[in-house]
């Protein structure tokens, strides 16, 4: 297929930006969304001309450096897939796709589609993680059975990719999905309900400093998570939230 | 004799670990404040490791090419870790992990390496546990076990089909703990360029950040390279598109010996290759041959109807099936190890059975396991006479809380439903057993410079077992490096802040600066990638599943070729001070091109067939690799003197005191 791409290219931080069309041919529907820009910046190379940086690694949906608002939807219009895992076999010749960096003020455009996220590091710093020592000497793994229903929820949450979809989705730009993905994966386990009342607030103070917006409940992250977190985490951290702040 | 000297402690093999911590030297909590460590590389082995020696007292450094830690490629691993825990009471122990690790290596590892790793593994599992890792439990909320291929025990424990996942994120965990605490400072989107030697010791690296282009010294009083494998050298492969061998390569330069690097892993369950325009090849976790069957058409002419696509799978009857691995391997079948299984795919491809347009694929069936998960599903819930539309629908949900994610990332790729048809599958490489030579300290031959994880060569031999690689990591990170490390810095507690303003890092960031310039200066024809691809071609057909010596003089041949010509026309677009993707790929696949040949010229000298390394001259009247331990049972190390074909040799005799040298038999 042939195709009429819209890209946003931009220098660097500094520069203003702005779109710029593109053509591409011989697109098959095997390929990935990813692949295609291959082919685009293959095009462009031979031209003489800067390609398009864009964050990708691992191409299966798992490490979470792939973005890209496609045609305004985050990892574009299929559901449960990041960018890497989208098969042009969704798009139509003649299409025009629209390619943006995610939006948020919380992460500024590097260059071209390539956006900083480490926003999301200083959150995880702030309290994600479990004080223990890793010099072995724990307990037995076995020593602490945890309900199956628990841990599996844990796990879902634990599954959380950290590409921050949820934030481009989000109309306000909030964090609170990714968040609460990580605070509810500890929450729901027995080695981290010691810490639970320290880590949310931390956490969540963290969040509001980065310039994160709030969240309103419109439950478009959850939709556009390509892990399918869901809202319940959001849930699950007002109240860690609550029950951390009256306590103090 | 060698230069080589493994340290390998004395005594009996169980005791020797134990030991060799109780004998090395170990410096002071108060010192350890003033001792520097650079880590290069975040996943499994460089992310527990950076952890760790924060959480003793040591300052650290972390260097990754991605935006964040904990996008590492540890991430991608899928289906679980091993661990002699023996839950299932299965007669599984630390001896039994580590001669299955020996025997599926093919008996070119290093015992007393492989038996401290499964030592180890225990305390792994109690380690992630505590940190909040979510395996997957059983009812009784206790930690669930499935088995991996090459074994006979149930040893392996998941998070699902994202255990790579949840390890990492637990590595990272710890790793925010110490970063919070200030003890560790992360360079992200960083790429080291080269190691710097003073007075013959590593005392840091030149790094690029990949965002302002400027090019940084950095300095410490050692070096941890825990910067992955090399799998990219073949283009195609399960690696990120980022990993690369440039950290291990430069370190190779310097003087650290390169071991093995022919030793490569072509894992036999991944999506077959589409189309030209491919980048990537994903894994279908081995721990889908738990329950799925591999078989082709018994037939040739099915095989070609369903090439032509006039044929079903699910339309060739049971009897007209061969399930070649139950076939050829009745006591293993379908989990025999990785490397048996593949070529066991290839040779069935090869000789007109494969299925998919191209001929090179083979299938991966659940219908029985859907069937057989169906009726126990149905029985245990009192369901007396299930119809068969009813346990294929039980038999589906058991099998998809099982392997869910897989199957959906296989549809999502493939655009079709492998609940309904078998998958295809082919193999891929995935994995590399080479890498930088170390001792029994984890140091290569370069004073200070230590090699973690997939970038060292110790424990795998020819061959990974599954779920062996997560295992490595995480025990060459989080115990054993915190001890070793300290053996040697315990000389430096007096060596003070190591400066950047000498002439060393003066004059290895100048070689840096000059090699970059020298990739712009070509103002070729040819991008990049051009000269990615044809590598990946010659290393896939000649130095790929099997290899015979005209093949490799030939790939070493065209390898040196393609190096001059990239040097020659590369093109490279942009500006070396900016973010600069094109660039970042140039530096990686230069280091590929000399790799490759090194690769080739130690498959050429290796003349035997053992593991993943299949030498068409070295085989068993009935095609099974056939080793030479008279004459090979060892180590190549490889010493860098100019180039890589000039590489010279020195061997490390393996020695074999607790495990009998056997003929690998999965039969």
């Amino acid at each position: 297929m042939k195709l009429k791409l819209k890209v946003w290219r931009q220098e660097d931080a500094q520069d203003k930006g702005g779109f710029q069309n593109y053509d591409v041919e011989g697109i098959d529907g095997d390929m990935s969304f990813l692949e295609m820009l291959d082919v685009l910046n293959n095009n462009l190379v031979n031209e003489g001309v800067d390609p398009v940086e864009f964050d990708h690694d691992c191409r299966e949906g798992i490490c979470g450096s792939c973005s890209l608002q496609i045609n305004g939807e985050p990892h574009g219009p299929d559901r449960r897939i990041t960018t890497c895992q989208l098969h042009m076999r969704k798009f139509k010749d003649g299409d025009e796709i629209v390619i943006e960096p995610f939006r948020a003020t919380a992460f500024p455009v590097i260059k071209d589609l390539v956006i900083d996220r480490s926003a999301f590091d200083r959150i995880q710093h702030a309290g994600g993680y479990i004080s223990v020592n890793t010099s072995g000497n724990t307990q037995d793994a076995n020593s602490i059975p945890i309900e199956k229903e628990k841990a599996d929820d844990a796990f879902y949450a634990a599954t959380c990719i950290g590409c921050g979809a949820c934030v481009a989705a989000c109309k306000n730009a909030s964090a609170m999905l990714f968040t609460s993905a990580k605070v509810s994966q500890f929450a729901l386990l027995p080695q981290g309900e010691i810490e639970a009342h320290e880590r949310v607030l931390e956490m969540v103070h963290q969040m509001d400093k980065e310039g994160f917006g709030h969240c309103t409940n419109t439950g478009a992250c959850e939709i556009e998570c390509p892990k399918g977190i869901s809202l319940e985490n959001i849930a699950r951290m007002n109240r860690e939230y609550l029950s951390a702040s009256v306590a103090g | 004799m060698s230069v080589l000297e493994s340290k390998i402690p004395e005594g009996p093999i169980e005791k020797k670990w134990t030991k060799h911590k109780n004998e090395i030297n170990l410096v002071n909590p108060a010192n350890k404040r003033n001792i520097d460590i650079i880590v290069v590389g975040t996943g499994l082995a460089g992310g527990s490791a950076a952890a760790t020696f924060a959480e003793l007292g040591y300052n650290v450094k972390t260097f990754c090419y991605q935006d964040s830690p904990r996008r590492a490629h540890s991430i991608a691993a899928q289906g679980g870790i091993n661990a002699s825990k023996n839950y299932q009471g299965d007669g599984d122990s630390d001896y039994r992990l580590f001669y299955d690790t020996v025997k599926g290596g093919d008996y070119r590892s290093r015992e007393a390496n492989v038996y401290r790793l499964a030592e180890v593994s225990s305390n792994i599992i109690d380690q992630c546990v505590a940190q909040g890792v979510p395996f997957a439990r059983e009812y009784g909320g206790l930690l669930d076990n499935r088995s991996f291929g090459g074994v006979l025990v149930s040893r392996t424990f998941y998070a699902k089909g994202q255990t790579g996942q949840q390890l990492l994120l637990g590595a990272y965990s710890a790793m925010n703990r110490q970063i919070n605490r200030g003890k560790i400072q992360t360079f992200n989107r960083h790429e080291m360029m080269d190691l710097v030697l003073v007075d013959g010791k590593a005392r840091g690296i030149i790094a690029r950040n990949l965002v302002s282009g400027e090019i940084e010294r950095h300095s410490a009083h050692a070096v941890v390279l825990a910067s992955g494998g090399y799998g990219n050298v073949f283009y195609l492969s399960t690696n990120a598109m980022g990993s690369n061998v440039m950290a291990a390569w430069r370190a190779h330069k310097k003087g650290a010996f390169f071991a093995n690097p022919c030793f490569t892993q072509i894992h036999p369950t991944c999506i077959p290759v589409s189309g030209d325009l491919q980048s990537k090849l994903t894994l279908m976790s081995e721990s889908l041959r738990n329950d799925g069957r591999i078989w082709v058409p018994k037939h040739e002419k099915d095989a070609k109807a369903i090439r032509g696509g006039k044929l079903k799978p699910t339309e060739i009857d049971e009897n007209d099936r061969d399930y070649y691995l139950e076939r050829r391997y009745p006591a293993f079948g379908n989990l025999v190890p990785r490397d048996v299984a593949s070529r066991a795919a290839k040779e069935r491809c090869d000789e007109g059975y494969g299925v998919n347009k191209t001929g090179q694929a083979v299938y991966l069936d659940f219908k029985a396991a859907i069937e057989r998960y169906g009726k126990e599903k149905a029985f245990t819930s009192g369901h007396k006479n299930p119809s068969k539309e009813e346990i294929i629908k039980l038999g589906e949900e058991v099998v998809e809380s099982k392997y869910g994610n897989l199957f959906e990332m296989y549809e999502k790729i493939t655009d079709q439903n492998p609940y309904k048809t078998p998958m295809m599958i082919f193999p891929a490489v995935h994995y590399t057993m080479g890498g930088l030579w170390v001792d029994y300290n984890l140091m290569t031959t370069v004073p200070g410079c230590f090699a973690a994880g997939e970038a060292n060569f110790s424990d795998h031999g020819a061959n990974r077992l599954g779920a062996s690689a997560l295992m490595q990591g995480l025990a060459d990170g989080y115990f054993v490096l915190p001890y070793t490390i300290g053996d040697y810095l315990a000389d430096d507690i007096r060596t003070g802040p190591i400066s950047t303003e000498t002439e060393e890092f003066e004059t290895t960031e100048k070689a840096v600066k000059d090699r970059i310039q020298k990739m712009f200066d070509a103002k070729g024809k040819n991008p990049v990638d051009y000269y990615h691809k044809k590598l990946g071609k010659i290393m896939w057909d000649k130095c790929g599943m099997s290899r015979n010596e005209k093949e490799l003089r030939e790939a070493m041949e065209e390898i040196k070729e393609l190096r001059e010509d990239f040097w020659k026309n590369v093109r490279i677009t942009g500006k070396a001070e900016t973010k600069n993707a094109e660039l970042e790929k140039a530096g990686r696949v230069a280091d590929f091109l000399e790799l490759g040949e090194l690769f080739a010229k130690d498959a050429l000298e290796r003349n035997e067939s053992c593991g993943g390394h299949f030498r068409e001259e070295y085989q068993t009247e009935d095609g099974e690799a056939l080793r030479d331990d008279e004459n090979f049972k060892f180590v190549s190390a490889w010493e860098y003197v100019g180039n890589p074909r000039d590489a010279k040799l020195h061997k490390e005799q393996l020695e074999f005191e607790n495990i009998e040298l056997k003929t690998r038999s999965y039969k």
